[in-house]
């Protein structure tokens, strides 16, 4: 509980300082570098399109079997389209996109601090007069705030791709009207909803990384444990915002 | 303790002061009241057994870790009253070579050397080039320039980290534990290089050793801790002339435990009563 709470308060002050460096950085010649960015965001979010792709696909397709064969008991299957688009476009794109983002790249980020943090790297930054902030904790952060999302987008559109083939294969509807029905049916705040939810996702796992990596003690064994507690940490998190979001925003 | 005898700098001023350092790790104490003060140009020489305190004390003087009580001036400031704009500055003008090396393993030798460069000078990239293999040179690893850390052996990491340290010519250098690991020649070599980084650029040198050779082959002055104390400081000769039961025991590698009587200790290995 008390680790529980100076932890929030260490993610908290890493991202202030995140802040600072990214608004402060230039104006002291120290700004926070565009190269590494660009780094961060291609292994968090260019290397995990196929993974994204195919999840959410296999999803989206899952949920319009489930949909078909429920809502036909009804006699209600026409409803598929609806139930699809809303619930990938809010719920389930931001969702896994955070978990495939969390596994692949948020313990990444905590085995790369700590290994550092073992080998005495971030005291080398910090003696050079390098801020290990800026250097390395700034890059994650804005990184993860772009790509999650922009991986939330694909996301949306291969999960209901995914759905709607299968969908329109079953109810013998075209690929076309079946696109044009969800179009139809989906409103712009669905779609916010997702993204919305992808941005606080984003700056979740960059934060649990991050802190489990600048606290790593104790050699490799440290570092491996600091990697498993920050996906486990992230995705429940995640999980649990997701409650509390989907809650206040569709009730 | 013995009174410090004259050293060739006497008149030099000073450029490390530590007076009443306490430092803690939570509710630990791990130094007590260290005084330390080393002249410009001198080579101080940093030892002590395992766990009394090297470590913790070059990490205070780094700013690195904030001392419980004391004062740490370096180059005439106050390092634990210090903004952090002033600390920063103050950064540039001290090299660390760190124990392991701490080279950064994502990058090359050459941009590990250059990074210092890179982010406190202007200068175009082919004079920070020109400087980086200069020192490369100088430590004797020309053209290992592209090499990634992971490719180089454990005696060319300590150099390659000595070649970070002073790519912006400091005036002050911290080496922690230059000969750990090396063989007897490696080791010698970096003795050579660090005497030659004194005589050539004039730095102040703070070395944390093990090796009572090295120590005495390099040292001007010798610090020696204790438990967190410093038990003493002086000369290498006046080391040896101490009389201090503990400096003979560090002095001759004697180790600080009673004999054992063969006997017993098979008797307790094989966990047999005592009187059988
Ligand atoms: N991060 C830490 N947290 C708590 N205690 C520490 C920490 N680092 C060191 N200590 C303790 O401080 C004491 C001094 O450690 P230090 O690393 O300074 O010793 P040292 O002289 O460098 O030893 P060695 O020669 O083995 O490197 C030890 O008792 C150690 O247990
Ligand atoms: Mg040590």
């Amino acid at each position: 509980m008390v680790r529980g709470l100076e932890e929030l308060g260490y993610a908290a002050s890493l991202l202030a300082e995140g802040c600072y460096w990214l608004v402060a950085g230039p104006r002291r010649r120290q700004p926070v570098q565009l190269r590494a960015v660009f780094r961060e965001a291609r292994d968090i979010g260019v290397n995990a399109i196929p993974i994204t792709a195919v999840l959410t696909f296999t999803v989206g397709m899952m949920l319009a079997i489930q949909g078909i064969e429920t809502l036909r008991t009804f006699g209600a299957e026409a409803q598929v389209v609806l139930g699809i688009a809303l619930s990938i476009t809010r719920e389930f794109a931001c969702l896994i996109v955070a978990i495939v983002v969390a596994g692949r790249s948020g313990s990444a980020v905590a085995a790369r601090i700590g290994t550092m943090v073992e080998n005495q790297e971030i005291d080398a930054l910090r003696v050079i007069g390098i801020n290990p902030v800026r250097h390395l904790a700034a890059p994650v952060i804005i990184a993860m705030l772009v790509m999650v999302p922009a991986l939330t987008v694909l996301g949306d559109i291969t999960g209901l791709l995914g759905g709607g083939i299968y969908a329109a294969m079953e109810m013998d509807l075209g690929l076309g009207v079946y696109a044009e029905r969800s179009l139809d049916v989906l409103q712009a705040r669905d779609i916010l909803q997702g993204l919305f939810k992808s941005v606080v996702f984003g700056l979740i796992i960059a934060l649990v990384g991050l802190i489990n990596g600048f606290q790593v003690r104790g050699g490799a064994e440290g570092v491996g444990r600091a990697t498993t507690r920050s996906v486990v940490m992230a995705i429940s998190l995640i999980l649990v915002t997701d409650l509390i979001f989907t809650w206040f925003m569709n009730r | 303790m013995s009174a410090p005898a004259p050293v060739p700098h006497e008149a030099a001023e000073i450029v490390i002061e530590v007076s009443d350092l306490c430092v803690s790790y939570g509710r630990h104490e791990v130094l007590h009241d260290v005084h330390l003060q080393v002249r410009r140009g001198e080579i101080m020489v940093v030892m002590g057994g395992s766990g009394s305190g090297k470590s913790t004390l070059l990490r205070a003087l780094l700013g690195l870790q904030s001392p419980s009580r004391g004062c740490i001036r370096l180059l005439g400031q106050d390092i634990t009253r210090l903004g952090e704009h002033a600390m920063h500055e103050l950064r540039t003008r001290m090299g660390v070579a760190f124990q392991g090396g701490a080279l950064f393993n994502s990058m090359t030798v050459g941009d590990n050397i250059l990074l210092p460069l890179r982010e406190h000078t202007r200068l175009d990239e082919n004079t920070m080039r020109i400087m980086m293999r200069m020192k490369l040179a100088l430590v004797g690893l020309s053209g290992c320039e592209d090499l990634m850390p992971a490719q180089l052996s454990g005696g060319m990491i300590k150099r390659a980290a000595l070649a970070r340290a002073i790519v912006m010519d400091p005036p002050l250098l911290f080496f922690d534990e230059p000969s750990a690991g090396l063989d007897p020649v490696a080791s010698a070599q970096l003795d050579r290089l660090i005497l030659k980084l004194r005589r050539a650029l004039n730095m102040t040198i703070v070395v944390v050793t093990h090796e009572l050779e090295s120590a005495f082959a390099i040292a001007d002055r010798i610090t020696v801790l204790d438990r967190g104390r410093v038990l003493f400081t002086g000369t290498p000769d006046a080391l040896r002339r101490s009389e201090d039961r503990r400096i003979q025991d560090l002095l001759q590698r004697r180790a600080d435990i009673a004999p054992v009587d063969p006997e017993v200790y098979l008797d307790k290995l094989t966990g047999a009563p005592p009187d059988a």
